[in-house]
Formats: C-alpha cells, sequence, structure tokens
C-alpha cells in the first residue's frame, strides 16, 4: 500500500462526492444545497488540483486538466452566489440557485472524469 | 520535453506551501462563518462565507481593513487572533519556498537552457555549432565572428563559457554549458536547424569529438563536420564515416615543422596562407638541414619522429625512459635539462633542438641550456598551458608550437574556402624554388598585414553580373577579378592561386586564361581586395566599367539615348 496514492485517491473521490451531494436535490431550491457542503466541496476541489501538480505522465496532464475545469466551474458557481446574496438586493432567487446548481452539475462532470481517469490508471498499473 | 521541466519542477516544490494555504484559508473561513457574532443592534448574527471570504483575505495578506461588517465579538477576536499567526506563517512559508526552488540550482540550469534553445532557434542566419571553446574553439569563434559568422558554443566547462561573454566579439554567441557528447544537447544548440552549415568538434576529448561527428553525421548527413583528434584509432573512425576535415595537433605540428626543416621556403608559403600573422622572409635563412634533437617521445614526439623519418632528416632522441624504445637508432636517455644529456646527443652539431615533453617548466629548460651551449640552434618549444603564454612569447624561441592555435588555423582555412586546403596539398609536390617565386610574389603583396583566401565560383548566385557578361558573348578574364572597381588603371592587392574546370587543376593560372560557367578560382591577398573584387562580379555595371573603361548606366532613358546616339552615327 502506498500512502501518497491512498491521500491522492481520497482527494479525488471526496471532491466528487461532495459536489455530488451538493448537486443532489431541486435545482432551484435553495433548501436542498447545503452551503456548508458547497464550500467544503471547493475547498477539496482546489486540494485536488495541487495534488495533481507536477505528474509528468500524459494521464496525469488529463487529470490536472479536469481539475482545473472543476475549480473554474465551482469558483464561478460561488461567484453567483456571492453577487446573488450580498450585491443583488432581492436574495437567493430560484433562478440564481439554478444557475449555482448547474454550475455545479458541469464541476461534477469533470469530477467523474477525473475519476475514471484515476480507476484507467490503477487498472493499467495491476499491482 | 526539456521546456516543461522547469515547470513541473517549481509545481512539484509548490505542492506543499500551496495545500498548506488552502487548509488554512479553508478552516479560517469556516471558523468565521460559524462562530456567532454580534450586529449593530445587538442582535446575535452568523457572518456570510462572503464576508468571512473578504475578511480573511485583507488579514491573511496583513492589509487589514478592520472588524466587518460590525465590530467583533471576544469570541471572533480569539479566533481573528489565531488565524493571524495561521494565515501569515503559511505565507511566510509558501513565499519561502517559491524562491528557495527559484534558487535551486537545478531549476536555474534548466531555465538557462530553456533560454539557450529558444535563442538558437531564433537564429535567421548561417552559424557553425562549436563544441569545446578552450584555446582552438576560442580562436575558431573570434575569427568567424570577425568575418560576420555567426557561432553557437557548448562546453562543458562553465569557466570557458564564461569566457565567451567576456572576450567582447563582434558578434553575441549563444553558450551553453552542458556535455556536448549528448545528442539532445546538440539539437537544443542547433544541430538540426535549417541554417546551421557546420559543426566543430573541438573538445579535448576524444570520445566526445566522436560522438558529436557521429550524432552529427546521423542526423545531418550532408553536413560539414570537422573534427580534432589526438589518436590515430580516432582518425580513422572519424574518416571511416565521413567526417570532413579530421585534425591531430600534433601530427598537424609535425608536418609543419618537418617542412621547415626541409622546405623552408615551401614552409613559409604555407605559414602565409594559413597563419594570421607572419614571419618574417628573413628567417627562412637560417640553416635548418642537417641533424635535429628531440627531447621527449610522447605523442608529439612520436608524431614528429615520424614525420622526420619520411623526410628524412636525421634524428636523435633524448627521452627519460629509454626501456622501452630500444628500438630507436639514436637514443639518449635523460630529460635534456642538463648540459651533460645534451652534449651526449650532440647539440654542438646540430641544426635544430625540439623540447617536447608534457612539462612547460623542463621544455624551457631544455631550450635554453641547449641555445647556452650552441648559439645557432634553431629551437622548437612545445606550450602544453595556455596560461604560460607570457613567458613562452618572450622565450626567443624560433618556433613555439601551440597545437590550438594549430588546428584553429587549419580549421579556418578550410571553413574560408575548401579550395586553399587542395591548393596547398598541390603546393607540397612543387619544389622550394617554386616556393621561393610564389613567396616573392606574396610579398609584393604583404609583408605583414594578414594575407587572407577567397574563392569564387562562376556560377548565378556566387557571381551573377559575371554570368550576364558570358551570356551577352563576352569572354571575361581572370585578370577582371583583379582591377580596382574605383580605377581600372590600378591593380588589387591580390593574384589567383588556384584554378579548378570540371576537376582538372590549374595552379598559379595566368590573368589571361578567360573563364568559363562553373570555373572555381581561390584568390589570395588582402581582405580591402576581397571586398572590392565582389562588386565587379555582382554589380553589371562596374563590370562593364571595368572591362570597358566606359561608365554606363542601364536604366531605359540611358539606353533610348544610346539608341539614337548610334542610329546618329
Amino acid at each position: 500500500m502506498n500512502k501518497e496514492k491512498v491521500i491522492f485517491a481520497f482527494f479525488i473521490v471526496l471532491a466528487m462526492t461532495l459536489n455530488f451531494g451538493f448537486f443532489l436535490g431541486d435545482i432551484d431550491n435553495p433548501a436542498h444545497h447545503n452551503i456548508y457542503e458547497f464550500f467544503a466541496a471547493i475547498a477539496v476541489s482546489m486540494v485536488c488540483t495541487v495534488l495533481k501538480f507536477g505528474d509528468r505522465t500524459h494521464l496525469g496532464a488529463l487529470m490536472l486538466a479536469t481539475s482545473l475545469v472543476a475549480d473554474l466551474q465551482l469558483v464561478i458557481a460561488a461567484a453567483i452566489w456571492g453577487y446573488a446574496e450580498n450585491v443583488s438586493m432581492v436574495g437567493m432567487t430560484p433562478e440564481h440557485m439554478s444557475s449555482v446548481v448547474s454550475l455545479t452539475g458541469g464541476a461534477l462532470m469533470a469530477n467523474v472524469i477525473s475519476v475514471v481517469l484515476l480507476m484507467v490508471e490503477t487498472i493499467m498499473v495491476r499491482r | 520535453m526539456m521546456q516543461n521541466d522547469a515547470i513541473y519542477l517549481l509545481l512539484r516544490r509548490l505542492r506543499m506551501p500551496l495545500i498548506t494555504l488552502i487548509t488554512v484559508y479553508t478552516i479560517s473561513i469556516l471558523g468565521f462563518v460559524l462562530i456567532p457574532g454580534m450586529d449593530d443592534q445587538g442582535q446575535p448574527y452568523r457572518m456570510s462565507f462572503f464576508n468571512a471570504f473578504y475578511f480573511v483575505s485583507f488579514m491573511g495578506s496583513t492589509i487589514g481593513f478592520g472588524e466587518i461588517p460590525y465590530a467583533f465579538t471576544a469570541g471572533q477576536r480569539m479566533w481573528a487572533m489565531v488565524c493571524i499567526y495561521g494565515t501569515v506563517i503559511a505565507w511566510l512559508y509558501g513565499i519561502g519556498a517559491t524562491l528557495a526552488a527559484l534558487q535551486e540550482p537545478v531549476l536555474s540550469r534548466v531555465m538557462r537552457r530553456r533560454s539557450f534553445a529558444a535563442r538558437v532557434r531564433k537564429i535567421a542566419q548561417p552559424f557553425y555549432l562549436v563544441c569545446g571553446h578552450g584555446v582552438t574553439g576560442g580562436i575558431v569563434v573570434r575569427s568567424l565572428s570577425r568575418r560576420g559568422l555567426l557561432c553557437v558554443v557548448v562546453d562543458i566547462n562553465d569557466q570557458r563559457i564564461d569566457n565567451l561573454e567576456m572576450a567582447g566579439l563582434e558578434l553575441p554567441v549563444p553558450g551553453l554549458v552542458a556535455d556536448a557528447s549528448l545528442p539532445d544537447v546538440l539539437d537544443d544548440a542547433g544541430l538540426q536547424h535549417r541554417h546551421c552549415i557546420g559543426v566543430l568538434a573541438l573538445t579535448n576529448s576524444d570520445q566526445v569529438n566522436l560522438s558529436i561527428a557521429i550524432a552529427s553525421k546521423l542526423l545531418m548527413p550532408g553536413r560539414m563536420v570537422i573534427s580534432r583528434t589526438e589518436s590515430d584509432i580516432t582518425t580513422a573512425n572519424l574518416q571511416s564515416f565521413g567526417t570532413d576535415l579530421v585534425v591531430d595537433p600534433f601530427r598537424a605540428y609535425a608536418e609543419y615543422l618537418s617542412l621547415a626543416a626541409h622546405a623552408p621556403y615551401m614552409h613559409l608559403v604555407y605559414d602565409w596562407l594559413l597563419n594570421p600573422v607572419h614571419r618574417p622572409l628573413a628567417s627562412t635563412y637560417q640553416r635548418t638541414k642537417g641533424r635535429w634533437i628531440i627531447c621527449g617521445h610522447g605523442r608529439f614526439g612520436r608524431a614528429l619522429y615520424r614525420e622526420f623519418n619520411e623526410d628524412e632528416v636525421a634524428l636523435t632522441v633524448v627521452d627519460p625512459d629509454a626501456s622501452h624504445l630500444a628500438h630507436l637508432p639514436h637514443l639518449i636517455e635523460g630529460v635534456g635539462t642538463e648540459a651533460r644529456t645534451l652534449i651526449e646527443a650532440g647539440v654542438g652539431d646540430a641544426v635544430g633542438i625540439i623540447a617536447g615533453t608534457g612539462n612547460d617548466a623542463d621544455n624551457l629548460s631544455i631550450m635554453m641550456t641547449a641555445r647556452e651551449l650552441n648559439p645557432k640552434l634553431v629551437t622548437v618549444v612545445r606550450q602544453n598551458i595556455d596560461a604560460n603564454s607570457l613567458v613562452f612569447k618572450n622565450s626567443r624561441a624560433d618556433f613555439v608550437m601551440e597545437p590550438g592555435r594549430i588546428i584553429a588555423n587549419r580549421i579556418l582555412a578550410q571553413i574560408k574556402t575548401p579550395l586553399l586546403p587542395v591548393f596547398i596539398e598541390q603546393a607540397l609536390q612543387h619544389d622550394d624554388v617554386w616556393a621561393h617565386t610564389l613567396l616573392n610574389r606574396m610579398a609584393s603583396i604583404s609583408t605583414d598585414e594578414e594575407l587572407d583566401s577567397w574563392s569564387f565560383t562562376i556560377s548565378e548566385e556566387n557571381t551573377p553580373a559575371l554570368c550576364t557578361a558570358i551570356a551577352e558573348g563576352m569572354a571575361p578574364k581572370l585578370s577582371l577579378f583583379l582591377k580596382d572597381p574605383r580605377d581600372r588603371k590600378r591593380n588589387l592587392k591580390a593574384f589567383p592561386l588556384l584554378m579548378r574546370r570540371q576537376g582538372e587543376l590549374f595552379m598559379l593560372p595566368g590573368e589571361l586564361h578567360s573563364m568559363q560557367l562553373g570555373d572555381e578560382v581561390l584568390f589570395c591577398g588582402l581582405s580591402k581586395a576581397f571586398g572590392r573584387s565582389q562588386w565587379t562580379v555582382n554589380n553589371y555595371n562596374v563590370l562593364q566599367y571595368v572591362m570597358t573603361g566606359e561608365e554606363r548606366s542601364h536604366n531605359v532613358l540611358a539606353r533610348l539615348l544610346d539608341y539614337y546616339a548610334n542610329r546618329k552615327k
């Protein structure tokens, strides 16, 4: 067992599960989408990105790319949330909520690809 | 692959600091969101993620706008204190790690390599790739850049690359500290660059030179490769796969000296054509025929012995280790620094002594002792270390053998024009009287100034104006090259050495020889004359003037006027 591999896989899978947990629920209902879960998803996703730094293989490059996509989507979602709550003066509306959730849905896709790549790598190594 | 190494290395080093930073920020923000606060009306409230992120961002960067949106409670202040230390330490760690990674020698080496490769890739003019910037490499690079030819230099020693920057060259020369025997280093240095016109392998190691030559011939079979070597095995090996020129410093110098001993005028012709600093004409009047003494039977001594033997010059060898040299006919045991050994070797009736040991101090001592015993002796000293040149310059020896300079001159001759080595090879078959005549002719052009040599091929791209003239049915003569385009009554300081027509060689062709397409002509003279004659062969109007003495301009108006003037007649 490789400690580094455990940590690596842990964070990648955690990023996906958190993202999925947040995504679950009605798309425009704020009550179904927990902000703490969202915060955790962003933080874990960023840690994932940093963990993927410096891998020179082709697979490593792909993983870094998916992670960057997830980060981008999540950060934009967070910006929309912040805008809705603090800048728009009307608070969180169903429209804002649905665009936040759909963006995290995109991030979820990127995280799923990331996990698939992780599995591919594991199968290829066969150890 | 190499290009990305630096970024990967940096990213890997930054993994830990970045994760620390993200973690510290996450915990701090979460803390502020969870800890209950109090608004201006005394009502309890929770900070939003938005405000928490804002607060932690300016706190972490030590900007500190104050407590927002309302004054903090004691609990929030406690957490803020923890966070201040946490974030500041995380930042310091992150910045420190970044700076340390940037200063690491591995990274800076990778960065230098990258910028070197980028510089080479951008070169848009013909250039030579020079591997090894020692004595030979230094002279070659300096001479080439004086001629306006760019070089790219690779050397394993960083001091020699530093010398490159301090040499004050006319052209900026990119240099890299790396092992030239590695093909990817050569590739970065432009081995496969389309403007690279030649590869010079001039390192001290035969093995490295060999791998450079092989890599070059494999990747770019048509490109010129010149290599230096010190052993016969490597020479044969290099020649087996078509290296264009292989120079062995010891053999080259042995041939040079042997020429001086048996054909002094020919030697001077050779010297004047290759060496920018001319030995005076009078230096040949010394007697050089007779018995020579060689001190030291190392690589240099062996090459000399072989060369002198071929030319049937009598020899006495002095060497401290006589046991393995028992087969030599005239052998004296000893270093040669003491008078006793030299007297035993017959210094009194010898014509010359060659101090060719591997030790500079010994060589100087041998020469001084020998001169004491026989002041008329011709002295040759081998200089091993470049730093000793001051002493050698003032030693008043007749010849100081510096292998580096010899090879450099040979290589430059090859680069200047490949016809020059052909001429020299042919010239060596003539006798010394022929050489004396040639020498007098050369002396009439220049005694002290460097004799340059150059060649023209009568072809569309090399001599366009001349080709037009031939196409128009004129028969330009060789003398055309030697007329001053400013005043055709005056001759340029140059003369033809060799003409090659369809493989046939004409030594010292007459100036009334008429020229055909495809002829190659080698000239020697002052480099000023080279520039002038280039004018003649490239500009049709100048050519017309030189041939006929009429200064005509060939625009439409001039032609029309010409036409009417002729009609009136």
